[in-house]
C-alpha cells in the first residue's frame, strides 16, 4: 500500500464495477403487500459505502437474477445500504423474499445524483408518486439536516390508495413539521381517509412556492412526471430547474451495453437523475 | 356585498375577473359554512348552486351497494364546487361532504344562468372558468384511470 493512502480508498481504486460484492442482509422491513425494504451490511468488508442522494445499485440475487434499484437510505449513514424493492418481476419478486442472513451482490453506487446541496437558498418542490418516493427519501434527509439553508420545502406525495402510501410513519412525521409542508394525495379512498383524493400533479397548483425561485424534485411513473412538468412549467418553474428521476431498463450500469439509451444519453451514467431542460425532446416521446 | 366581492376576487376561480363581473357573480350570493361530515349536497337532489370554496375541503363521493361510499376527488380553497346546475336535468351527479370545518360563497344558479343568457360578456367569463374547470378534472380523471402507480409503472 502506498503511504498516505488510507485503505478504504486503496480498495475503492481497486474495485471492478462489473464485479458484486457480497453483502449481507442485516434485516428486512415490510413496507407495503408487495414492497420490502432491505438493509445489507457488506459480508467481507468495513469499507464506508459512499453514495449521494439519487444514486442506485446493481443489486443480484445469485442464481436469479440483477436489477437496478435506487437507494433510499440516508447516505451518510455509510454503513448500512437501504433499498426498497418492489415486486414486479422475477428477480424483485425473489428480492422481496429475502431474510435476515440471506446474501446479495450489490454493484455500485452508480448514476447522478439529485444535488440538493447546489440549490441552497431556493424553494424545494419534491414531487413523488408511489414507489418513486423511495429515491426521494435520501434528499428529504440531506434537506432535513440542512433545512435553514433553504426557503419552502414541500413534499407533494401521490398514492394508488391510502394502503398504499410508501414510509407512511415517517411521511406522518415529516407532515408534523412545521418547517416542511406535506400533502399527500391518493386516486381513490373511503370515507375513512380525511387527505386529499386526485391525481398529485392537483398538488402543485395549490402549494405557496416561488416559480422563479424554485427547484422541482421528480420520481414517479413517467406519466406522473409528464404532467407534473406540465403544472410546474404552468406556475412558471423553468425547465432548467426541474430535475426528473429517468428509468430505463439497465443491463450493465456503467454506459458500455447501450440498454437503458434515451435519446443521445445513458441513463444508468447520464442519469437517473436529468435536468429536464437535457431531455424535454425526448420526454414523452414514445419511439425512444 | 362588498366583502362577498372582495372574497370572490381573492379567489384562484375569479383570477383575472373585472370587478364589475365580480359583481355581478356577487348579486344573489351568500357565504355559508359547513361543519366536518356535513353534506355540502346530494346526489339527485336539485343543482341549484355554484360553491366557491373559501376554506377547507370538500369530497366528491359517489356511493355503491357493494363497496360503500367511495371519494373520488377532493376540492380545497378557491376552487368551485357543483358544476351540473349549468346543464339540464340540473341534478347533482355525486355526494359532496365537507371534511373538515368549510367556507363557502353560494351563488344561486338560476340567477347565474339568466345573467349568462342576458350578457354574454359576463356569460364567457363565466363559462371560460368553468371550462377550465372541467378540462382540469377531465385531464386529472384520465390519469386517475391509467392507475399509474399499478405494477411495472413506477
Amino acid at each position: 500500500m502506498e503511504p498516505g493512502i488510507p485503505k478504504h480508498n486503496m480498495m475503492e481504486a481497486l474495485y471492478n464495477p462489473m464485479v458484486p460484492r457480497p453483502y449481507l442482509v442485516s434485516r428486512t422491513r415490510r413496507e407495503l403487500r408487495d414492497t420490502l425494504t432491505l438493509f445489507l451490511e457488506p459480508a467481507d468488508h468495513q469499507q464506508p459505502f459512499r453514495n449521494a442522494p439519487g444514486q442506485f445499485n446493481m443489486l443480484y440475487i445469485f442464481g436469479v437474477g440483477e436489477v437496478p434499484v435506487s437507494i433510499s437510505g440516508d447516505a451518510e449513514r455509510t454503513n448500512t445500504l437501504v433499498h426498497t424493492v418492489r415486486a414486479v418481476g422475477a428477480v424483485t419478486e425473489a428480492m422481496c423474499k429475502l431474510k435476515r442472513g440471506d446474501l446479495v451482490g450489490v454493484r455500485g453506487p452508480f448514476g447522478s445524483q439529485w444535488h440538493a446541496e447546489k440549490v441552497t437558498g431556493k424553494d424545494l418542490v419534491i414531487v413523488a408518486g408511489g414507489i418513486g418516493l423511495a429515491p426521494l427519501r435520501p434528499v428529504l434527509y440531506q434537506v432535513q439536516k440542512h433545512r435553514s439553508e433553504y426557503g419552502q420545502v414541500f413534499l407533494l406525495y401521490g398514492a394508488r390508495s391510502p394502503e398504499e402510501l410508501l414510509y407512511r410513519k415517517e411521511v406522518e412525521q415529516w407532515k408534523k413539521r412545521f418547517d416542511m409542508n406535506v400533502e399527500v394525495t391518493v386516486d381513490r379512498a373511503s370515507t375513512d381517509w380525511q387527505g386529499h383524493v386526485g391525481v398529485v400533479t392537483t398538488l402543485i397548483s395549490q402549494a405557496r412556492f416561488d416559480p422563479v425561485n424554485t427547484t422541482a424534485m421528480l420520481c414517479g411513473p413517467e406519466v406522473m412526471m409528464r404532467f407534473a412538468v406540465m403544472e410546474l412549467q404552468k406556475r412558471g418553474v423553468g425547465a432548467e430547474n426541474i430535475f426528473v428521476s429517468m428509468e430505463r431498463n439497465m443491463k450493465c450500469a456503467i454506459g458500455f451495453c447501450g440498454r437503458c439509451q434515451f435519446g443521445p444519453t445513458f441513463i444508468c451514467k447520464d442519469g437517473p437523475i436529468l435536468c429536464y431542460d437535457r431531455i424535454s425532446n425526448w420526454f414523452g416521446t414514445r419511439e425512444v | 356585498m362588498a366583502d362577498l366581492e372582495r372574497s370572490l376576487a381573492g379567489t384562484s376561480f375569479c383570477e383575472g375577473m373585472q370587478p364589475f363581473h365580480i359583481s355581478l357573480l356577487a348579486r344573489g350570493a351568500g357565504e355559508r359554512a359547513f361543519q366536518a361530515g356535513q353534506f355540502v349536497f346530494h346526489e339527485g337532489d336539485e343543482a341549484n348552486s355554484l360553491y366557491i370554496l373559501l376554506k377547507g375541503h370538500v369530497s366528491l363521493e359517489v356511493s355503491t351497494p357493494a363497496r360503500g361510499a367511495i371519494v373520488f376527488q377532493t376540492i380545497g380553497a378557491g376552487d368551485a364546487l357543483g358544476l351540473s346546475w349549468l346543464f339540464p336535468p340540473f341534478r347533482w351527479h355525486f355526494d359532496a361532504r365537507a371534511i373538515e370545518p368549510t367556507q363557502t360563497i353560494v351563488l344561486d344558479a338560476g340567477r347565474l344562468r339568466a345573467q349568462i343568457e342576458e350578457d354574454h360578456d359576463f356569460g364567457y367569463e363565466l363559462l371560460i372558468r368553468i371550462a377550465s374547470v372541467m378540462v382540469t378534472r377531465l385531464q386529472a380523471t384520465r390519469l386517475q384511470m391509467t392507475d399509474m402507480y399499478g405494477a411495472g409503472d413506477s
